[in-house]
């Protein structure tokens, strides 16, 4: 492989995901919020919430169409420039994005069109059922992709096959039933939630402080801050849960997580902290410059036990005997053997040798568990980049915590009080929405830079992952990607501000 | 008796008639992009042309999904196809994906105020995509026919042969028959599905002038395209996996398999049938009749470069590392998994039929698009 050419690759995916992701979170929770709008406007035929349901809509609808564009551009690139993976594991990862395509995408955009285009041409009842379904395609989509993720970073239900050289699935279920993926699976959906519902208040508080549109953005505020307050605790339930399968499935992205180099019992948390730049693996720097730590909190997370063992990103690489940890080196050498075995089976098996086949099966089999640690050069490199991974989390949890007070404050003024008297907070109200973009793209930094060097968790890195191709080519893609996104970008924010400036009874 | 009794050949061609139906359905919805292409020749005035394009704008999520649902069922089906097409052809496939970016956003920010780019920036983003991206579709899908270089190593990972990355398809003048037959056909039924869902003469005077123009093109191009595969060698594989290079292959596969034959000839004159009576007697019928046509012939092609004993993306460089619908595919469970994920087409098919009938039975007229609540494109 040549130089630079797998950090092209993953700069291009990186790119596609994170821009993808700046669409997707608004679709999965907005599509909720249009049809509960649009109940309530069927149940009391109220002309009033008809408009509310349209005005949202329309913001849907701008969103919506480029994170179609963005999506397409990731399922592709999973050949285009991860060909290798895309061979080693298509059997598993292609069927949920196979599966997705049926039942969820083609529900998504059949009824995406009755929605926009059938007021007038279909019943009443019809068009409500039209404007569920594309919010229950949306989220069905979310599921299978985040199930075909969960599998890379914790791979169940499968076996390796040395004659095809590739992973075959042996159990749909235990991909699609995996802890990790289901956890996966309801902590986005929920941080999509919690990102529309920002949207909404945020939007709906920027009228109430121009003293615009004051009916409609105060029952908006109350529908989209309910909304919100509900998938806020929903989403600290299940980020609870995703980190305790963090613990127990990849504790190196947990130690990374949380800076622990150094494994202990009743392990806290760091709260806030600042990293310390001159801290390595093999000094005995300080890892922190400034903590405020809570105790056992991390044990409590991880492991659901006050005096549970965390294990730190030293125990993982130079192994801990107390606790049962072997060293990386040790994996290394298994999964070279397994590495080797391969390579003697396909020999053994073109020379008819069948015995000699037989044996390095054998052996293939004993140390697959380590295959990935073969490719692996030097035993730190299974530590990922601490930096962003520890700030990404803690900036994520820090505005998850703050989104739940901000939601709480908004229901309770707007039922209790007049809220368009606490400027203050409405003001807090729109600069949180770019804080739910910072912190569900934080999210994402955490999962996949905190999974580093892993293609497939143990099994693939991704050196070994991407397509063989000249540096350059990926580097013009890259570029020509960057710059398409951006522009689109800038005119879906335009367009964005100007229908709300437009607002609920300016435009259609 | 389920999907899993049955043998792995079986449920390898199962999954090669999805694709082909996949692949028949895809071309037929790309109506959108010949739509796209016409939008300045078959309107007078802006209204016309906003008629044009929100007719067409309710379909185009369709075409949209057809192909990410195309590329995932290769990846599942067919995940060795997936890896080396798509990483080796590098340049084609992203050519082609920028072509679908562009639309995806055209037909929502075109009349939006403060859009940034202006309208005709969107506008000619849809016809990029239904010229350019119609054609390179065209192309890639021909080199299942002219061959491309790439070698498979030991672990079946790809080593693509040519520096072009794909694009060396184009510097086969063979490659552009079919490049071309598919944007004149889309041409052609994008005026046909014009002419169903507005209701507006001038649009359907200009739409039957558009049709017999592109329709003898297409004609052009299509016999082309179909003569070269009938007297070209083809890459033929015998019962031990061996590929060999065989002379008139795909004319001896139509003639060894007479279904797959009938469905060609069947699509072929439905298609023909669709377009006479739309420009003869100016029915607005004929999208249907002419989808379905569209939807066999095409699937009767990929069948014949799929079925019979034949390598589908054929390497010229190594004539043993071409694919098969027999090593490229995926496990014996994972198509069973996924046969049984694939009873819910049908289902599918129905609610998008109940779906477009209701939407499309109320047809786009002046009234409507100049309403001033319409959601418009």
């Amino acid at each position: 492989m040549e130089e630079h050419l797998v950090d092209w690759s993953r700069a291009q995916f990186a790119l596609t995901a994170m821009y993808h992701w700046i669409f997707v979170p608004l679709t999965l929770g907005l599509g909720f919020i249009v049809a509960i709008m649009e109940t309530i406007y069927v149940k009391t035929g109220s002309q009033e919430w008809k408009k509310m349901t349209k005005f949202w809509m329309t913001l849907f609808a701008i969103n919506f169409a480029i994170g179609v564009a963005t999506g397409i551009i990731m399922e592709f690139e999973f050949g285009t420039n991860w060909a290798n993976y895309s061979w080693f594991v298509g059997d598993i990862f292609g069927a949920p994005l196979a599966v997705e395509g049926i039942l969820a995408f083609f529900m998504e955009s059949i009824f995406f069109a009755v929605m926009f285009f059938g007021w007038d041409k279909v019943s009443q009842k019809f068009h409500l059922i039209s404007t569920w379904l594309v919010a229950v395609g949306s989220n069905l989509s979310a599921l299978w992709i985040l199930v075909a993720n969960g599998w890379m970073q914790f791979p169940v239900g499968m076996q390796f096959n040395p004659d095809s050289v590739r992973n075959e699935m042996i159990s749909f279920w235990d991909v699609l039933f995996s802890p990790v993926a289901v956890s996966k699976f309801l902590h986005t959906i929920g941080s999509g939630y919690v990102m529309a519902s920002l949207f909404v208040v945020g939007v709906s508080a920027w009228y109430l402080l121009k003293g615009r549109e004051e009916m409609f953005a105060k029952k908006s505020m109350i529908v989209a801050s309910t909304f919100g307050l509900i998938t806020s605790l929903f989403l600290v339930l299940s980020g609870d849960e995703s980190a305790h399968q963090v613990a127990l499935k990849q504790p190196m992205k947990l130690a990374a997580m949380e800076g622990l180099y150094e494994g202990r019992t009743e392990a806290g948390i760091v709260g806030v902290g600042i990293l310390n730049p001159a801290k390595t693996l093999t000094n005995d720097e300080d890892p922190f410059l400034f903590e405020l730590e809570a105790p056992y909190a991390l044990s409590l997370l991880g492991y659901h036990d006050i005096h549970a063992f965390v294990p730190g990103m030293k125990d993982l690489v130079y192994g801990n005997k107390e606790q049962g940890i072997i060293t990386t080196q040790e994996k290394m050498d298994k999964g070279k053997l397994a590495v080797k075995a391969l390579e003697d089976y396909k020999e053994a098996k073109k020379a008819n040798d069948m015995v000699k086949a037989q044996e390095a099966r054998v052996i293939l089999e004993e140390n697959m568990r380590y295959f990935g640690y073969g490719y692996i050069k030097d035993p730190k490199d299974v530590v990922p980049p601490v930096a962003p991974v520890f700030y990404a989390f803690h900036i994520m949890v820090t505005l998850g915590g703050w989104f739940t007070f901000l939601f709480a404050a908004l229901l309770y003024l707007s039922m209790k009080k007049d809220i368009s008297d606490y400027r203050l907070l409405l003001t807090s109200a729109i600069w949180s929405i770019p804080l739910g973009y910072i912190a569900g793209e934080a999210g994402w930094v955490v999962a996949e830079v905190g999974r580093q060097p892993w293609a497939i968790q143990d099994l693939m890195p991704v050196g070994i992952a991407a397509t063989k191709i000249a540096t350059t080519n990926v580097m013009i893609s890259f570029f020509m990607f960057a710059t398409l996104f951006t522009l689109l970008l800038i005119a879906e924010i335009k367009i964005m501000t100007k229908q709300i400036k437009i607002g609920p009874n300016g435009g259609h | 008796m389920g999907f899993g009794d049955l043998e792995l050949l079986t449920l390898q061609q199962y999954w090669w008639i999805i694709i082909s139906f996949l692949g028949g359905f895809f071309v037929f919805i790309m109506f959108v992009q010949g739509g796209q292409t016409l939008i300045d020749k078959l309107s007078d005035n802006e209204t016309e042309k906003t008629m044009l394009i929100n007719s067409i704008g309710r379909k185009w999520e369709l075409g949209f999904t057809t192909l990410v649902l195309f590329g995932g069922a290769l990846f599942a089906a067919f995940p060795l196809f997936y890896a080396t097409s798509f990483g080796g052809a590098y340049w084609v496939w992203i050519a082609i994906l920028f072509c679908f970016i562009i639309q995806a956003v055209s037909y929502e920010y075109r009349s939006k105020p403060n859009n940034f780019l202006g309208q005709k920036t969107y506008e000619v983003f849809l016809k990029i995509n239904g010229n350019l991206g119609t054609f390179l579709l065209g192309v890639a899908i021909s080199t299942f026919f002219s061959g491309s270089e790439f070698i498979l190593d030991s672990n079946n990972f790809v080593d693509w042969q040519n520096d072009l990355r794909g694009l060396e398809a184009l510097l086969n003048p063979a490659n552009y028959l079919l490049g071309f037959t598919l944007v004149f056909l889309a041409k052609v039924s994008g005026a046909l599905y014009f002419m169903s869902s507005i209701d507006h003469e001038p649009i359907i005077d200009k739409a039957v002038e558009s049709i017999k123009i592109n329709f003898y093109l297409f004609i052009v191009f299509f016999l082309g395209f179909i003569t070269w595969i009938l007297t070209k060698d083809g890459f033929s594989v015998d019962p031990n996996g061996v590929v060999f290079i065989e002379s008139f292959k795909y004319l001896n596969n139509f003639l060894e398999t007479p279904i797959v034959l009938a469905l060609f000839i069947i699509g072929v004159l439905m298609v023909v049938g669709a377009v006479f009576t739309a420009i003869v007697f100016r029915k607005t019928c004929c999208i249907k009749t002419g989808g379905v046509g569209i939807v066999l012939t095409v699937m009767a092609i990929l069948l014949n470069v799929g079925f019979n004993g034949t390598a589908y993306y054929p390497s010229t460089t190594d004539l043993q590392s071409s694919l098969t619908i027999v090593n490229s595919s995926g496990s014996h469970y994972t198509l069973m998994a996924m046969s049984y994920a694939s009873l819910m087409i049908p289902f599918v098919i129905a609610y998008g039929a109940y779906a477009w009938y209701s939407m499309d039975k109320v047809k786009i007229t002046k009234q409507e698009i100049e309403s001033p609540d319409a959601h418009n494109y």
